[in-house]
């Protein structure tokens, strides 16, 4: 008998847990020349904003240990191109797709949910807060709860009922709990966990900073462990609302542990850029490792780390066999 | 997915040696030789499965064969953790190549003359070059410098394949001593050449792309852009160009080009955001502005 692999986000429902991240997989016409995107659960696009906007200058990305850090800039064609090039094209290769939002203030993001509302075949949005906030000296939206909520309400407003909306949150905050709380008051159908931490490499020939902007982002497996903590506390916190996790993902038993620590779907991101193929090879290996596990439904899984030992499927010393 | 896309592979390694100052590799990667047009590149994976480099390193292709299938060769200089653990490798052991990538250099439909400019290492995919214009009946003439004499990659070939060869060194202990865009002019002018074709670094590009407008003749530029995919998703590898209607977008390297018209470069803004530059800081639109190069072909 096959695995389940079949999740839902709030109402909706995927084929199987695994995510093509934001920013990580461009348009989707890269990846599609490697695998079939139909067959993962969905892609989140790259952060959509309201004009084009040219990013930041290069060099954008340095490599760290197990990891990079990077400061595109949210380069892209603005959401008028978006809604007439990408998301048509993504929707006529079967992909199911997530749209990450960001703005520089609660109403472009508001207009931003709104004009995306008007087309169809959005499965479901994902808010941006990792975004300087120019009312606030540039700190991010997520550096404060209450302009976070702020952010959150604004799309949650002028999104159509039926598309949920995740909040993509920091785990570099004071208090990751608190931003969730404040999102989820501010009705977030969900959460996204964790965008990159911030840091900073330096050229060890220029002794000058390796990304053009000083300070840039780091993902990769490097910051697995921030992650699955992040998810972990909150999902304890706020057991009810549905959370995608990721960060630093690089194999199913990776997806297996983000599951387990409370998510419901998982983002696979900095790893595309090492291997294009990963996300299939993820699904693929997600699957073995749940047979392995004798657990024939993905859903199962979920919260498995939080429940006391031998309470259910998943939980404590595995069967055998 | 597609006949002519780039295929990610696990390529048994042939050979590793050494050519002067670089290293060449030669692996067996049947797809990859078969859809390779000069100009386009791999991405290898560097330090392994467990690895913690996770960015993929972007070579030229130097060479395909039909041997074993296909097998594609190309070379690289020593810079770090992930070009050392490149040079160990030995016959047999697995090499992860994403390729062919990017878009390969235009040929020219009549057999006309054609002068090659390659600097360092970026002499290496103006061989494959050579022979596809040879094969249209095209006169070659090649021009290669590098910091010193084992930094001239294959004069030999060189001088076989091309009509003319000239070879520049910034110390001169190799051919003309000087920058390999000094003699381009007179090259330009004995071979009578209709087109340029370059490769290496940007300050390099920029001369070149010069002296082919100081002679009214076409020029066309492959980059040797930092990249961290290859494949399009990561935007690291941005150059400011300006496409057909005139407007400067930041394009990918690894997809966009790394072949570019010379003249549509902007050398000068290299490694910034011009004002000018479609969605730059305080950039409004005109009108008719579309967000992609309208010449421009659509991936996929």
């Amino acid at each position: 008998m096959s695995t389940d692999l079949r999740v839902r986000l709030k109402d909706v429902e995927l084929a199987n847990p695994v995510l093509a991240a934001a920013g990580c997989a461009g348009t989707g016409r890269e990846l599609a020349q490697f695998f079939d995107l139909a067959g993962i659960g969905a892609l989140i696009t790259k952060s959509v904003t309201v004009e084009p906007r040219a990013g930041h200058p290069a060099p954008r990305i340095a490599e760290t240990p197990s990891g990079m850090l990077s400061a595109t800039g949210l380069q892209g064609p603005g959401i008028e191109v978006f809604l007439q090039r990408d998301l048509p094209w993504l929707l006529s290769r079967g992909a199911r797709v997530g749209v990450s939002l960001a703005g520089g203030g609660a109403a472009e993001y508001g207009e931003l949910a709104r004009r995306l509302s008007e087309a169809s075949g959005v499965s479901f949005v994902e808010v941006n807060l990792s975004c300087p906030n120019p009312s606030d000296q540039g700190r991010h939206f997520t550096d404060d709860p209450r302009e976070a909520a702020r952010v959150v309400h604004a799309v949650r407003s002028h999104t159509r009922s039926d598309i949920p909306v995740f909040a993509k949150l920091a785990a570099d905050v004071p208090d990751p709990v608190e931003l969730a709380e404040a999102c989820a008051q501010a009705r977030a159908d969900g959460l996204s966990l964790i965008n990159t931490v911030r840091g900073m490499a330096i050229d060890p020939r220029t002794l000058r900073p390796a990304v053009a902007g000083g300070m840039g982002g780091v993902s990769g497996p490097a910051i697995r462990p921030i992650a699955v903590g992040c998810v972990h506390r909150v999902h304890a916190a706020l057991p009810e609302l549905p959370i995608i996790g990721g960060g630093g993902v690089r194999t199913g038993g990776d997806v297996l542990e983000f599951l387990a620590a409370g998510a419901s779907a998982v983002a696979v991101g900095t790893v595309t850029f090492h291997d294009p193929s990963a996300c299939v090879r993820i699904v693929r290996e997600l699957e073995e490792a749940l047979a392995e596990h004798g657990v024939d439904r993905v859903r199962d899984v979920v919260g498995a780390a939080h429940r006391p030992l031998g309470a259910a499927a998943g939980a404590g010393p595995l069967p055998r066999g | 997915m597609s006949d002519f896309g780039p295929l990610q592979m696990r390529c048994p390694v042939l050979t590793v040696r050494r050519v002067d100052a670089y290293y060449a590799i030669t692996v067996v990667a049947p797809g990859i030789a078969e859809r390779f047009r000069a100009g386009q590149f791999v991405a290898a994976a560097v330090g392994g499965e467990q690895s913690s480099m996770l960015l993929r390193r972007p070579f030229a292709v130097h060479d395909v064969k039909p041997d074993y299938g296909g097998t594609v060769e190309f070379l690289f200089s020593v810079r770090g953790a992930g070009t050392a653990w490149l040079a160990e490798r030995r016959s047999r052991d697995l090499l992860d190549l994403v390729g062919p990538l990017g878009r390969p250099f235009p040929l020219p439909r009549d057999p006309v003359n054609c002068v090659l400019v390659g600097g360092g290492s970026g002499s290496a995919p103006l061989f494959p070059l050579a022979h596809a214009l040879r094969r249209r009946g095209c006169r070659v003439d090649a021009v290669f410098g590098g910091a010193s004499a084992d930094r001239v990659f294959s004069a030999i070939t060189a001088r076989r394949i091309a009509e003319t060869a000239t070879f520049t060194t910034d110390d001169g202990s190799f051919g003309v001593r000087g920058p390999v865009t000094a003699p381009l002019g007179r090259v330009i002018e004995e071979a009578r050449s209709d087109v340029v074709y370059a490769c290496g670094p940007m300050p390099m590009l920029r001369e070149a792309t010069a002296v082919a407008a100081e002679h009214g003749i076409p020029i066309q530029v492959a980059v040797e852009e930092t990249m961290a995919c290859g494949t399009g998703v990561c935007m690291a590898c941005v150059v400011p160009v300006a496409g057909e209607d005139g407007i400067t977008r930041m394009v990918r390297a690894c997809v966009d080009g790394p072949v570019f018209r010379g003249e549509r470069v902007r050398f000068d803004d290299v490694g910034t955001i011009p004002f000018d530059a479609l969605g730059a800081p305080g950039w409004k639109p005109a009108a008719d502005t579309a967000a992609v190069d309208p010449a421009d072909r659509e991936a996929g």
